[in-house]
């Protein structure tokens, strides 16, 4: 079945059913992947997938949900009625809605349609690229974490009152993580990821070389001394921090009590004037964007902290009618609608005089510690309370000489951070998961063995 | 229970699907594959979430989908479907072999019909009969967080149960023919406390596997006043200072630093990519003689307990370590044929999508002879972990665990609460230094995060000391 014809199919079975008011998202996709170990095929894998959730609105208005991976005529009715048992318990609180935006129109990225390489292309592709690697280095002994995949999938939403998206895409990633040893040494390890539109668009080379130097450039390591240092963050790394707090952001964690911030505090001060952070999934360079959120809201770009200060939460159809405001794009479909970033982009306001533009991690003299990396986010974040504890890769800076941190820790408050800002570089650097350029923050704890 | 109703082109639960099996495992020994594996699940879940005195989430799910997969040599091919048509099938078979490259089908194995089947499921069908209802559910969470509501200081109350009910057959080439039924529950509280500037959190799991009344007679009331108790005691904690010190780890989910930092390195998976400090170390003392370490998955009602793994294997009790000597790694099928080790009922997925792999189940720390008090009693100056949060390991082995409840330990004496520690060290360097095991030995459910997706555990151990670890803080 295609969309278009599981969309009639839903219809006619909730017609059967007398549920009049519904809507479904749904994913279809074809996914295939390599790793390999010492030149030698290890897993080679292919899946076909597909994920059909309906949600079905009772006499009450109450809203039902069910999620599965039957799309057979069967399988659509009893997704319909379990819906409907479950709509039952549908949250009385708080009320669920279309998007208001659900028909608007949607921006779609001009992307010319790949065709998969398959499987032994992936395989030639990865076995060179692991052979490279490791001769790359003398140290660099194996790649144990490596894979080379390709999907192709199509996404669709839609609902009884008319509203009909959907989109396809293809995407292929590498990821390169290699491992080095030198005698009487720890081990050592890092790596690089790539992302494309398809196999054809990844730039191997520059995976390899990046994976390399990373893991080549931590050999020569050292314990830090516990203490504070001024700390300069990869672009990599501050993002991933910033997202791990994009709770602040999240009206569906504002109104659930797990948010720093609160329904006010649109128009508070987070940081130096000098930062500026949009979501912005539609960007040009992201490769995983999505025209239109889990409700069918269209993908836009949003202003979160403008010149320091916090301008907009991102929203689904509840929290925007709660707020009243419009919804944003960033809502799964769920029982409980689910809001999150899709893809943030870091710059420096023109309200930048107070930076201290003399720290520059390419040309700084006096001693700071280089964050490379952030590791164990899962583990070492308290998004609700603000606190960070987390293993990084990084380096120790001084007097123009750089050294590998051999274990250590980075530890504080985000509000801390964000207000300590002292310098945003100008040169922002695309990642896999947004834009950033690299920041530097005044005072933060760092733990070591030394 | 088995009955002859078979319907030869699409696998039908509850149903012979003998014949279609043999066919698709025939069809791709013909093609040249040393082996052929097929998984076939068909799945019932559902989940309830409670915030504060509303039901704001109830999300039924189901699906079915089929893992086929193909060795040749030491290679693996993998293929996974929703489609459990013979085509479908088929199908998967023909692209795993075409994935594998495989031509030389004039060396072919054998393949002589599948074993006698071993049904497991036969006294499990019920259970989805006997499962609490979603009403049921829902009014027990709602008692539970009304019983968070202790004081104006709490001002996030949850409650969340979830229930996956994972119906499977397994049938492979070396004739293994098996099916079961796995039941896992879990319910979960968690708060947040808040003062002025002063914010805590607080949060408790269990689960268990193959007990259908056991939500029934989950003692809510004394988990709310533990969830509660603990988000106070952390309200108005001070940040612990960084540094090198001895620690007690508190029994049950103490046992994840084990689980995360040595557990992981003693499966085969991690001989395979050469990331793992003790491949070479059968045998020899990798941890202090006071340890002794277990995975099994035998518990009756444990959350990583089996009847069968996902290849087919019954689950045995592996002595991982006795008296602070490695005797064994944890093993799957690909694992044995690549390292060596013999399998040891680990063939362990999340579902149809994820080829299996070695996976820990019931892994714990055996107990000693010592009391907590005994262990407290013998620091000086030190951090007790009451309750711990989530964790990682590196790939080169080091690891870090953030502590959710902490104590410092000021001559021999629990003092004040401190927040914001983090554990960080490397197993071959810790394991050693695990001084003393106390003689309260227990278990708590977990979700486990690898290779092959996100599997039911438990973890587990006594109250243990080490003499010395490094403590991030601030």
């Amino acid at each position: 079945m295609n969309s278009k014809e599981i969309t009639t199919q839903i219809s006619e079975a909730a017609d059967s059913l007398n549920l009049r008011k519904w809507d479904y998202g749904a994913s279809f996709s074809n996914d295939y992947s390599v790793q390999v170990d010492k030149g030698e095929a290890k897993q080679l894998k292919a899946s076909q997938k597909q994920i059909l959730t309906i949600r079905v609105w009772n006499q009450f208005n109450l809203v039902g949900i069910t999620t599965t991976s039957d799309i057979s005529e069967t399988g659509i009715k009893k997704a319909l009625k379990q819906a409907n048992i479950a709509s039952d318990f549908g949250n009385k609180n708080e009320s669920t809605d279309f998007s208001p935006l659900a028909k608007d129109p949607i921006q779609q990225k001009k992307v010319s349609e790949r065709s998969p390489v398959g499987i032994k292309k992936l395989l030639t592709l990865l076995r060179e690229a692991e052979v490279k690697l490791i001769e790359s280095h003398e140290s660099i002994k194996s790649v144990p974490y490596n894979g080379l995949s390709e999907s192709f999938f199509e996404r669709v939403y839609a609902n009884s009152d008319g509203a009909f998206r959907s989109y396809s895409k293809s995407q292929a990633a590498l990821y390169l993580y290699a491992r080095a040893e030198e005698k009487d040494k720890k081990p050592r390890s890092s790596g690089s990821v790539k992302l494309g539109y398809g196999v054809d668009d990844i730039d191997i080379e520059s995976c390899i070389r990046e994976a390399s130097n990373k893991t080549i450039s931590h050999l020569n390591y050292s314990s830090i001394k516990t203490d504070k240092y001024l700390i300069c963050f990869s672009p990599e790394s501050f993002l991933t921090i910033f997202n791990a707090f994009s709770s602040m952001f999240n009206a569906r964690s504002i109104l659930d009590g797990v948010s720093l911030s609160n329904r006010n505090s649109i128009g508070e001060k987070l940081s130096t004037e000098a930062l500026n952070i949009f979501d912005d999934g539609l960007h040009e360079k992201n490769i995983s964007s999505s025209p239109f959120d889990g409700e069918g809201t269209p993908t836009k770009r949003l202003c979160l902290i403008n010149s320091g200060r916090i301008e907009n939460f991102i929203h689904s159809e509840s929290t925007a009618r709660i707020f009243k405001t419009i919804p944003t794009g960033h809502a799964g479909l769920g029982s409980k609608v689910s809001v999150s970033p899709d893809w943030i982009v870091v710059e420096k306001s023109e309200e930048n005089f107070d930076l201290n533009t003399s720290l520059d991690h390419s040309s700084y003299e006096g001693e700071f510690v280089y964050i490379e990396e952030l590791n164990a986010i899962h583990a070492g974040v308290r998004a609700s309370q603000g606190s960070f504890s987390l293993p990084f890769d990084g380096w120790l800076y001084k007097n123009g000489k750089k050294t590998s941190i051999e274990s250590a820790t980075v530890a504080g408050d985000i509000k801390h951070l964000l207000k300590n800002i002292v310098n945003i570089e100008s040169n922002q650097n695309v990642t896999t998961s947004g834009i950033s350029p690299h920041i530097w923050v005044d005072e933060l704890s760092i733990t070591g063995d030394a | 229970m088995l009955s002859s109703q078979t319907k030869s082109n699409e696998i039908v639960f509850d149903s012979c699907n003998k014949d279609l099996l043999e066919e698709i495992i025939f069809y791709g020994i013909g093609l040249g594959a040393d082996f052929v594996e097929i998984f076939i699940e068909n799945t019932d879940n559902s989940s309830v979430l409670a915030e504060e005195d509303f039901i704001t989430s109830v999300s039924p799910s189901f699906g079915r989908g089929a893992g086929i997969r193909i060795f040749k040599d030491k290679k693996d091919g993998f293929v996974s479907t929703n489609d459990l048509t013979k085509h479908g099938l088929m199908r998967s078979v023909s692209q795993a072999i075409e994935m594998l490259d495989i031509t030389d089908n004039n060396k072919k194995e054998v393949f002589n019909g599948l074993s006698k089947h071993r049904d497991y499921s036969l006294s499990k069908k019920k259970w989805i009969n006997e499962v609490p209802s979603i009403n049921e559910i829902s009014e027990k969470l709602l008692v539970s967080t009304k019983s968070l509501k202790k004081n104006n200081k709490i001002i996030t109350r949850k409650g969340s149960y979830s229930r996956s009910l994972q119906e499977v057959i397994i049938a492979s080439s070396d004739g293994t023919y098996a099916s079961d039924i796995r039941l896992h529950q879990t319910v979960g509280l968690n708060v947040i406390a808040s003062d002025a500037q002063y914010r805590s959190s607080g949060s408790r799991r269990f689960g268990s596997s193959g007990m259908p009344n056991e939500f029934r007679l989950w003692d809510h009331e004394k988990a709310a006043n533990d969830v509660f108790e603990s988000s106070m005691n952390m309200l108005y904690a001070e940040y612990v200072d960084a540094g090198q010190m001895p620690v007690v780890l508190a029994n049950k989910f103490g046992g994840v630093i084990f689980h995360e930092a040595c557990g992981h390195l003693l499966e085969t998976t991690q001989i395979e990519r050469g990331t793992t400090p003790f491949e070479n170390k059968l045998n020899e003392k990798i941890a202090h003689e006071s340890v002794t370490a277990i995975d099994e998955g035998i518990s009756e009602g444990s959350f990583g307990s089996l009847s069968v793994d996902d290849e087919g294997m019954e689950p045995e009790k592996s002595v991982l370590i006795k008296d602070g000597i490695l005797k064994k790694f944890i093993s799957d099928r690909a694992g044995e044929l690549r390292t060596g080790h013999k399998r040891t009922g680990s063939g362990r997925r999340q579902n149809y999508s994820f080829a299996a792999a070695s996976r820990m189940r019931n892994t714990y720390i055996a107990k000693g002879d010592y009391s907590k008090e005994d262990l407290i009693n013998s620091i000086s100056d030190g951090l007790y972990c009451k309750s711990m949060g989530g964790g990682s390991v590196g790939a080169t082995g080091q690891f870090n665990f953030a502590v959710e409840e902490g104590y410092l330990i000021k001559n021999g004496k629990l003092t004040n609460p401190v927040k914001g520690a983090t554990l960080i060290g490397e197993a071959k360097e810790v394991m050693p230094k695990i001084s003393m095991c106390g003689n309260d030995l227990e278990l708590a459910p977990g979700f486990c995060g690898s290779i092959s997706g996100s599997v039911n555990v438990t973890v587990g151990q006594p109250h243990i000391k080490v003499d010395s670890i490094t403590v991030g803080g601030r």
